[in-house]
């Protein structure tokens, strides 16, 4: 706060507001202090840290079963894709191939949750504009995949389905069905979010040519996902570096120049229509095999710096793990896109109006738990 | 009292249901009691008491309604709980508000900041009483009613502007602003687009220009400047009284609650009933003056289907038009999202104001040349 304050103009007729860390459009708890010449925000200062839990100081003292439940709680709407890191990083240390079900299964959980974490996006950005019905249909269609999620693993949100070496359990006998049936739903409803957001003029207005992030800043911020996509910066790690089943299916990746906030917006509305094109390739052929590869009971991983990078709902996802051979890891450092994108705000704010902001806010799709960790 | 029974042959159609015999008759019967100064105080007390509870009742309606109105647009049932599809929810909720503790912020204003929301409530409450609701229902009419209308109706922002001001809180002080700078901006539209019709119908008298269309609605007989001037009232006035896609005053995505976020209680009720009843009068307006008031609907030479039209009371017709256009208001206000403070202004003094203007222009040459439907 001290920089915000200090960087005032009184002559100016500057003043500073918090924005959060209670507000209706910082998505939890991330605190901004806006620097403010009437309705223009002249700088910005964002404060982390409300969420703070220490994830991973915690991951140090617990096994490696142990840490994949502590990766949900990080980026809560791509939980299984957090999940899929730490187990592929595992998996890949001791050099075990897990089965081609396990990878086609993890996938089209990913994808799923992708389009969940999406349909949340949508419902949320909508909200954040003022067109408050989105919320409803967005959280209508995601009721459908959470059901999925519920029927094979028991939990909606936070899934924990992965484990190194496999899956919890296998899938419920009508995974199959309740699949295709949503992509048959969804197809239909997905015109329908266009219809009420995406082609309407006052949206176009609010959100082009605002936030407008170029290719370099993109890379030099080290953003990613959906957001660094609208900015022509080709970042997918399911086709830079595929894993899991990525290299079998067939799948464009969206990518934007303009880089601002409808770009932002329109990658992901594209996103969700790609991400049923991979589930419709991979559902009919799930192979059989076992869910669950043999595995030690307490795994060790040999001494050595471990990284895998998975690309979740938001970008891309890292795990970085130091082993010493112990039981559990020695330092466990999440590359998380939330905190990334967050940076770019300081950059993108300067000389837009709050309304303006708060739309920045949305495209850039912050999950705070993300950011903090 | 039989009304239907006073009517004579010769009496136009329109008039089988004239309600100011019965207020006549109330007068006369007051007057028989008591003297002038008497009477006149009787009545004030009376039409006061009546305006009151006709308030409460439409605000306590139009919450019910919006929030089933919203709840059906946004694939749910809305309030289910409280009676019979909910329709006690709204009096459940005002007896929460009501007694609710009425917090003040530190540093606050306090003689402002509780004055604001009676501002706001006594601006719409004066607005009413132009509104006719049938023949011979109407409080106040006198040859000037549409200005006194928009001098009334403009009175509101004064509350809000207190409000922001005195709550000591900068969203709410954001808020403020914008509302004042919108309202003030579009009452300027507001007041040409009502200009149109009363060019047409050569009054500023509501009496007056109900009665003008007993032929057919001005929004028929005026075709393209009424038109043209009912689609920029819409757009004004849902600005004018801060609803959505216009309520940047506030926009609670962004300013939390705007000027309203400190109030609660019954304080924040006044607001909240306030904002509804500036819907009904801008509706009630729009209707009156649009879809003609409480006359009932006519086609040309249908004699028989126009009887039976005039049998419907002119307040059902009266209050059906005005919900027609509240269903209207709701209805872009669940759909659209919000305009940013600068689009607002653009929207107003460069594309409203010309057109309007231009249309005020093209109304006068349409009336002086004689190109509409008597």
């Amino acid at each position: 706060m001290i920089e915000a304050i200090t960087g005032i103009k009184d002559s100016e007729q500057e003043y500073f507001i918090n924005m959060g860390p209670q507000h209706p459009s910082t998505h939890g708890v991330l605190r901004l202090v806006v620097n403010l010449e009437g309705e223009i925000v002249k700088s910005l200062v964002p404060h982390c840290g409300y969420i703070h839990r220490g994830i991973e100081k915690m991951c140090e003292k617990d096994t490696y079963q142990q840490v994949i439940h502590l990766t949900d709680r990080l980026d809560y709407l791509s939980a299984h894709i957090n999940n899929e890191a730490v187990c592929l990083l595992v998996e890949n240390a001791l050099e075990v191939e897990v089965s081609d079900r396990i990878k086609y299964i993890r996938t089209i959980m990913a994808e799923l949750n992708r389009i969940a974490s999406h349909q949340l996006w949508w419902a949320a950005f909508g909200m954040d504009m003022g067109a408050l019905t989105t919320f409803f249909y967005g959280l209508r269609d995601r009721e459908y995949i959470l059901n999925i999620f519920e029927q094979t693993t028991g939990g909606r949100l936070l899934q924990s389905y992965n484990r190194p070496g496999g899956l919890m359990n296998d899938i419920h006998p009508d995974f199959v069905k309740k699949i295709k049936e949503f992509i048959v739903h969804f197809r239909k409803k997905l015109p329908e979010y266009d219809e009420l957001l995406t082609g309407n003029v006052i949206f176009h207005n609010r959100t082009r040519n605002i936030g407008t992030l170029t290719r370099e800043n993109a890379i030099n911020y080290g953003v990613t996902g959906p957001s660094g996509r609208a900015s022509n910066f080709a970042c997918d790690v399911r086709k830079k570096y595929p894993y899991s089943a990525y290299d079998k299916v067939d799948f464009k990746e969206i990518l934007f120049t303009e880089g601002d906030s409808l770009a932002r917006y329109q990658v992901r509305v594209a996103e969700m229509w790609e991400s049923m094109k991979i589930l419709e390739q991979l559902v009919d052929g799930i192979p059989e095999g076992p869910f669950m590869m043999k595995m030690k009971p307490v795994i060790k991983l040999p001494v050595g710096e471990y990284y895998q990078r998975v690309e979740a709902a938001r970008g891309e996802f890292g795990v970085y793990v130091i082993s010493t051979g112990e039981k559990n890891p020695y330092r466990v450092k999440f590359r998380s896109p939330g905190l990334a994108n967050l940076s770019t705000l300081n950059h993108l704010s300067p000389n837009v109006k709050i309304a303006d902001l708060v739309a920045i806010m949305g495209s850039l799709d912050l999950v705070i738990p993300d950011i903090d960790r | 009292m039989n009304i239907i029974s006073q009517v004579t042959d010769s009496a136009p159609k329109y008039i089988i249901y004239d309600f100011g015999i019965l207020t006549s008759r109330i007068h006369e019967w007051l007057s028989s009691m008591m003297n002038t100064t008497w009477t006149s105080v009787v009545e004030m007390v009376l039409i006061g008491v009546v305006f009151l509870s006709f308030y409460a009742l439409v605000g306590l309606i139009l919450v019910y309604a919006e929030r089933k109105v919203c709840a059906f647009i946004q694939c749910r049932l809305g309030p289910m709980r409280v009676g019979p599809w909910g329709i006690f929810q709204t009096i459940a909720d005002f007896i929460k508000l009501l007694m609710k503790e009425l917090l003040i912020t530190r540093n606050a204003d306090k003689f402002l900041f509780n004055v604001a929301p009676f501002i706001v409530i006594i601006a719409s409450f004066l607005a009413i009483g132009t509104i006719p609701f049938a023949k011979g229902i109407q409080a106040l009419d006198f040859n000037v009613g549409v200005l006194y209308l928009m001098s009334v109706s403009s009175l509101g922002v004064l509350g809000i502007l207190l409000a922001g001001w005195a709550s000591n809180n900068k969203y709410s002080l954001i808020g403020a602003m914008r509302s004042g700078a919108q309202i003030v901006s579009y009452e300027l539209s507001v007041g040409l687009a009502l200009m149109v019709v009363v060019i047409f119908a050569g009054s500023m008298q509501f009496s007056e220009i109900v009665q003008s269309q007993a032929t057919g609605w001005w929004i028929w007989k005026g075709h393209i400047p009424v038109i043209i001037a009912f689609v920029i009232f819409m757009i004004a006035s849902t600005a004018e009284t801060n609803r959505g896609p216009f309520d940047l005053a506030e926009a609670e995505s962004e300013l939390t609650a705007g000027f309203h976020t400190e109030y609660s209680g019954i304080k924040f009720a006044f607001f909240f009933l306030a904002e509804y009843m500036n819907m009904f009068i801008i509706a009630s307006i729009a209707a009156t003056v649009f879809f003609g008031g409480w006359m009932p609907l006519h086609f040309g030479n249908f004699a028989a289907f126009n009887h039976a039209m005039d049998y419907i009371p002119p307040f059902v017709w009266f209050f059906s038009k005005t919900m027609f256009v509240i269903f209207l208001m709701m209805w872009f206000k669940w759909t659209f999202p919000r305009l940013r403070i600068d689009q607002l202004l653009t929207l107003e003094w460069k594309y409203l104001l010309p057109i309007n203007l231009v249309n005020v222009v093209l109304a006068a040459f349409i009336v002086l040349m004689g190109w509409y439907l008597i």
